[in-house]
């Protein structure tokens, strides 16, 4: 192991972040809060496709639920803001396994078209169903959790309620990705490896695979649905758009364009997705043309990502003399 | 109790629906027999269509004809973007993963997606019938408007087509041999690039001819891509995908569900569909007449 990849660079990171209240601006704090949210999203797909080597192309259905279960929960019942989130994984995560029971049956392939097809009946519920999710018009004024109590607690006084809740959603979110890397280094974490890298050897030893790939789906589902909760509260409100297919498409670019061979490339691919979509979104209207052309230049260029464009790089310029 | 007016319409309505879908999703379902690929952007290819054959009755006018000619205009022109697709991309990543040309697939997705509505933007768009087809009949009390019937007859005669193209010309019996073996085809000869570009190319047609003559019924607008190639995977997945009997049972099939769905669950009978799929799923993974895939 080289120097580098010793330095904990996430503790790091994280440690960084949490100083953001006090020294960025407001657009700081909104662009980390929606920076620290993907991550956990992208990293919680990489349980799937990293590990697990499934390539769900419906995960913002999870994400979608989430948020919805989360918004609904503390708008319309005045739900406290820890049961309802706690309520939003749990929701996700069921509708993930009865999902994920289909998904798993069959071929790749299958896996493919049939993750997103439910993610599409996920979106089409969202949109349609006007009484409980205010259908097309999502829902907006969601209410923030309430933090008041942070009042008494030194240095967090003065800070406005966006600040507050960046906080919040650090350490959420840290706490959700630290039990993402235990759950992938766990002895059940080197099964589903085991699984990726030959099922049918999996299969010989005696595994049951299609029950591991069930629940790496439903916690994977479940971890999304962590991130979606997040993000509703964090965007205000919640719409249809968050279980679209363009949201899945996002997010996979994000473990792509990060690398899903290292844990935490997901989360540096969330990271410059979201700031590239702020850079871009000022200049052109079309971000999705520039998602699928980052794709493309992907699969051509860097099939490794980002994480493993900086693993080669490092390794050519430890072998040049 | 129903009358049978009404369930002579909600019949001939599924069948139509039936025939459309099914144009479509047998373009799917062989492109991915023969090449293995599974066409995410298939959906797109119809949505491009669909587009190409409005623009060509702008372009056209209200001359005789124009409609079928829009309707060539579009089948021809997404299957030349297909085969674009195919040369300039799709064929670099044969050799790698499968993961890597669902990926490409998706991508176009977004592309294409985005470029439709660079070019034509997010209103609905509309084509009118052909003025030939543009009656109706009245049959047993239920109005059946030409243009259906003429669907409801062509999609039979496509599965036809392409059935003795498989099975009764020489062309046929390599795109066969090419889906059971690719390797040894290439060794006893054939040049499998050229028959992998032309079956793409076919495939694309098929997507666009499907998008040009779903226009007179359907309003053209972002999104018909997802939402199409969402209701393909759901027929082939039902039929068996690679099989083209089963995309054209799992077409019928879908079809009269989202038809009569509609009496149980009025505005959510897509739900219905979704039910039987996983029926399916839980029944005989890999569809109704599928062999097993590997």
């Amino acid at each position: 192991m080289s120097a580098f990849a010793r330095v904990p660079w996430a503790v790091i990171v994280w440690l960084v972040l949490v100083t953001v209240p006090w020294w960025g601006s407001r657009f700081t704090t909104f662009l980390a809060t929606e920076i620290v949210i993907l991550a956990l999203f992208a990293l919680s797909l990489n349980l799937l496709l990293g590990t697990t080597g499934l390539v769900s192309f419906g995960h913002a259905a999870y994400f979608g639920i989430g948020a919805y279960v989360c918004a609904i929960l503390m708008k319309s019942h005045s739900v406290p803001f820890p049961i309802a989130f706690a309520t939003a994984g749990l929701g996700s995560g069921a509708v993930a396994a009865l999902f994920g029971f289909f998904c798993v049956r069959s071929t790749r392939i299958y896996f493919a078209m049939l993750t997103l097809a439910f993610a599409q009946i996920v979106w089409a519920v969202c949109f349609k169903w006007n009484a409980v999710t205010g259908g097309e018009q999502g829902l907006s004024n969601v209410p923030y959790p309430e933090l008041g109590w942070m009042d008494v607690l030194p240095l967090l006084e003065g800070l406005r309620v966006a600040d507050r809740y960046f906080l919040v959603v650090l350490v959420l979110a840290g706490a959700c990705a630290i039990a993402l890397r235990r759950i992938a280094a766990s002895p059940f974490g080197r099964v589903l490896t085991a699984i990726r890298e030959n099922p049918e050897r999996a299969e010989f030893v005696g595994l049951d695979v299609r029950r591991y790939q069930l629940a790496a789906f439903t916690l994977a589902g479940s971890f999304a649905g962590f991130a979606g909760a997040l993000f509703g509260l964090f965007n205000r409100g919640v719409f249809p758009d968050f279980a679209y297919w363009s949201k899945s498409a996002e997010v996979l670019i994000m473990a792509i364009l990060g690398g899903i061979g290292a844990f935490w490339g997901p989360a540096v691919g969330a990271a410059a997705l979201v700031l590239l979509n702020h850079q871009i979104t000022s200049l052109t209207r079309y971000w999705p043309m520039v998602l699928g052309i980052v794709l493309i230049v992907l699969l051509f260029v860097f099939p490794g990502g980002i994480a493993g464009a900086l693993g080669s790089l490092r390794s050519r310029w430890r072998r040049a003399p | 109790m129903l009358e049978p007016s009404f369930l002579l319409g909600q019949v001939l309505s599924g069948l139509t629906a039936a025939m459309f879908l099914f144009v479509v999703a047998s373009g799917l379902s062989l492109v991915f027999g023969v090449l293995r690929v599974l066409n995410f952007a298939h959906g797109s290819f119809y949505m491009v269509g669909a587009y190409l054959a409005w623009q060509t009755t702008q372009w056209v006018g209200a001359a005789t004809g124009s409609f079928w000619l829009a309707v060539l205009v579009a089948a021809c022109g997404v299957a030349l973007l297909g085969g674009l697709i195919e040369r300039l991309l799709l064929r670099h990543l044969y050799g790698k993963e499968d993961l890597y040309q669902l990926l490409l697939t998706y991508a176009l997705v977004l592309i294409l997606g985005d470029g439709a509505r660079m070019l034509w933007g997010t209103q609905q768009l509309a084509v009118s019938r052909p003025p030939e087809l543009a009656g109706s009949f009245h049959w047993f009390g239920a109005t059946v408007p030409h243009y259906n019937l003429f669907i409801i007859v062509l999609g039979p005669l496509i599965a036809a087509g392409c059935w003795a193209l498989l099975h009764r010309t020489g062309a046929g019996r390599m795109i066969r041999a090419a889906a059971l073996d690719r390797e040894m085809l290439a060794a006893l000869g054939a040049d499998v690039g050229r028959l992998y570009t032309l079956m793409f190319m076919a495939g694309s047609f098929l997507a666009g001819l499907g998008g040009a003559l779903v226009t007179p019924v359907r309003s053209i607008v972002p999104g018909m891509d997802v939402e199409i190639i969402v209701e393909a995977f759901i027929v082939v997945v039902i039929g068996g995908l690679g099989s083209f009997w089963g995309t054209f049972v799992g077409a019928l099939i879908f079809g009269q569900v989202l038809a009569f769905g509609i009496l149980v669950l009025p505005g959510f009978s897509i739900f219905a569909v979704f039910a039987l799929m996983a029926l399916v799923l839980v029944v005989r993974p890999a569809g109704l007449f599928a062999r097993p895939l590997s």
